[in-house]
């Protein structure tokens, strides 16, 4: 037989039809449903009479546009409100298992499908939004839909699909020491640009990506779409397994090893063959930072903001000089100079458990420099309560931050959370388009641990050089 | 679906690469429930500029807007391709789109051609400078032309263009394989290990 991708493999065991002549129907094993993108789709579904074929593979969650304060059952904003109240409404007449505001499961919809055992390895899994591609970290297939494609799952549980390409990135050695999974994701947008991989469903590789633990993968897969990719994913391991165990809807007893033998066959066979490959060694990746208005632009922290004379072509050098003005940046001015009114540590990049721990380590002993406002705004319900019981949430009230209630927050600011206008972000989001955290704001992605950094000196700064404060405050 | 076969218009030149799709409808307006008043907000950020293209009274009543590399990009809402479609766009132009972009406007009847980055640079240009600038897409032939000599052939996905020439419904097409899906559903139910519960 073959030698088949991870991805050939997961596709190839989903296939409901192969019709001459038209995409593919690929079928569904996971739905999950947010309040922004699924309301014109039960209204299609009403219209038109339909049913939905399966609610025991949805499930759904209020995440987008939810206060993170922490009195948020009375929702001020009353379009906000309104759309949350049709997604009760909706979940209650098609029988959708929901997490309200007030569950113990809610939160961002891409940290609890994981954190509740509802991601699985080999499963198809679908969102109306983009970043559903964090759940590829589990050697799952999981992409972004629109409107339209949340209905047709709705009333038929699979999607017409054409195939995409595949494209592996392996990540060889160990990475330096500061270096994340953001960093390492960062690095690969920066080197193949925003539309790098469109058409492609990318499968990372490598050794520094087997090291990471599942949370460094959902943060590498989770930007695939950053890079136009379809989806991103990983091959299932041990790792994996060990993540999923004892999760709430995980299997149990005999069938969770039974399970996991089905599940291990779940990486590339050697000798598969990918349409593209790019091997990045570890040692060359470092802490960055985004400069511009998309996560392709961006430097090393130790860099300077780059001149749009080096820009390859015409359209890229007024993209560049509109970036700069944007930003409001000069070309030449050292990374590490340029000040920051505001961190936003969240969004499903990175809002989970690792990443809080991390970060809380950087500002142990250290406070929030005083020209800066600084939140953390936790996963879900569960990040948020695992956090409290660690004591980080002290660490990051003593130092000055805010601690709120989850939800998707100042990533994409549908909530009350966003930037002014010309306030200067160190965000651990995915996104730094115009406007992106507020209109008029300007938004720099790092990782959790340069935010941290960056929170307490008021600029950014270069993780490699802190001085941890850790020991010495338990000392 | 409103069937889309030709269609002649001014054309609007957008010169900008990787317009996002938070640029195309920022997120204040994901707010609404309905599926229609979206084009009033399209680019509702960069239209505070008087200049803009989509303000200027010579592109007023445009239906084809041509665009750089990587339009679409970003977010999935298909909120992007409900403000294009309601402002009046039926085709957009551009050397590439993104992935989601493209599926979410063929399924809102908006017609997408991808041409070589100097043929749309032409375009662009064309329309930058030439007062009243039309051009002429026709899907049954896949070309596209304007009256200074510019023709290009284009090709889409042939299943895409049927569903746009007639105005298909993609759930109604995937319902004529309902016995397949329920044949594969019933032996992909027993796998245990991809349900979405345990059991």
């Amino acid at each position: 037989m073959a030698a088949k991708t991870l991805f050939e493999k997961v596709w190839g065991s989903h296939l409901v039809a192969e019709p001459a002549n038209e995409p593919t129907l690929l079928y569904i094993d996971l739905h999950l449903v947010h309040e922004v993108t699924s309301p014109q789709a039960f209204d299609g579904l009403r219209m038109a009479g339909r049913k939905l074929r399966r609610p025991d593979r949805t499930v759904a969650t209020v995440d987008h546009n939810v206060p993170t304060t922490a009195n948020r059952i009375i929702i001020e904003d009353a379009i906000a409100d309104k759309q949350i109240n049709a997604l009760r409404k909706n979940c209650k007449e098609f029988g959708v298992e929901l997490y309200d505001v007030d569950a113990p499961e809610q939160g961002i919809v891409h940290v609890i499908g994981p954190e509740l055992g509802l991601t699985k390895p080999g499963m198809t899994i679908v969102c109306g939004d983009s970043h559903t591609s964090t759940h590829g970290a589990f050697g799952a297939l999981a992409f972004g839909i629109g409107t339209s494609e949340v209905e047709h799952v709705m009333a038929t549980q699979c999607l017409p699909q054409s195939k995409p390409k595949t494209f592996r990135i392996s990540v060889e050695g160990e990475l330096p020491q500061g270096v994340t999974a953001k960093d390492i994701v960062l690095g690969i947008i920066g080197r193949i640009g925003t539309d790098g991989a469109t058409g492609y469903v990318v499968e990372y590789a490598g050794s520094a990506i087997r090291s990471l633990s599942m949370e460094g993968r959902m943060t590498v897969c989770n930007m695939s779409i950053e890079a136009g990719a379809r989806a991103g994913m990983i091959a299932a391991d041990e790792t994996t397994f060990a993540y999923l165990k004892g999760r709430r809807s995980a299997p149990k007893g005999a069938a969770w090893d039974e399970a996991v033998a089905e599940w291990s066959n779940l990486q590339s066979d050697p000798g598969a063959k990918f349409d593209r490959e790019l091997v990045i060694p570890a040692e060359d990746l470092v802490p960055y930072v985004t400069w511009g208005t998309n996560p392709g632009m961006v430097v090393a922290v130790t860099d300077r903001v780059p001149d749009p004379a080096k820009a390859q072509s015409d359209s890229d050098r007024r993209s560049f000089l509109r970036a700069l003005e944007y930003m409001d940046l000069k070309p030449g001015t050292a990374i590490e100079e340029i000040p920051i009114d505001r961190v936003f540590l969240g969004s499903c990049t990175n809002s989970r458990i690792e990443d809080l721990r991390a970060a809380a380590k950087v500002v142990t002993g250290y406070h929030v420099n005083a020209h800066v406002r600084a939140m953390v705004v936790p996963g879900s319900h569960q990040v948020k309560a695992q956090a409290e019981k660690e004591g980080l949430d002290k660490i990051f009230l003593e130092a000055g931050f805010e601690w709120r209630e989850p939800g998707c927050s100042m990533c994409l600011g549908m909530n009350p959370d966003i930037l002014q206008p010309g306030e200067r972000c160190a965000s651990t989001s995915n996104r730094n388009f115009e406007g992106r955290q507020g209109a008029g704001g300007r938004t720099h992605l790092v990782s959790p641990e340069m935010a941290a950094a960056a929170a307490v000196t008021g600029h950014f700064t270069d993780i490699r050089q802190w001085e941890f404060k850790g020991e010495e405050v338990l000392a | 679906m409103q069937p889309f076969r030709t269609l002649t218009s001014v054309a609007t030149p957008l010169d900008r690469v990787n317009v996002d799709t938070d640029q195309i409808i920022p997120k204040q307006f994901l707010k609404r429930i309905e599926r229609t008043g979206y084009g009033e907000f399209l680019f509702f950020d960069w239209r505070k500029d008087p200049a803009f293209e989509i303000n200027q009274p010579r592109y007023k009543g445009s239906q084809i807007l041509v665009a750089a590399k990587n339009f679409g990009c970003g977010s999935s809402r298909e909120h992007a391709a409900w403000a294009l479609s309601d402002f009046g766009f039926r085709c957009v132009i551009a050397p590439s789109f993104a992935d989601i972009f493209h599926s979410n406007a063929g399924k809102n009847g908006i017609l997408l051609v991808t041409l070589p980055e100097d043929q749309v640079q032409t375009l662009l240009d064309r329309a930058a400078t030439t007062e009243g600038y039309k051009l002429n897409v026709s899907l049954e032939d896949e070309t596209l032309i304007d009256d200074q000599g510019f023709s290009a052939k284009f090709s889409i996905d042939p299943f895409r263009r049927d569903c746009l020439l007639e105005g298909l419904d993609d759930i109604g097409l995937t319902l004529r394989h309902a016995a397949a899906l329920d044949s594969f559903e019933q032996g992909h139910n027993s796998k245990f290990w991809l349900a979405a519960r345990s059991q």
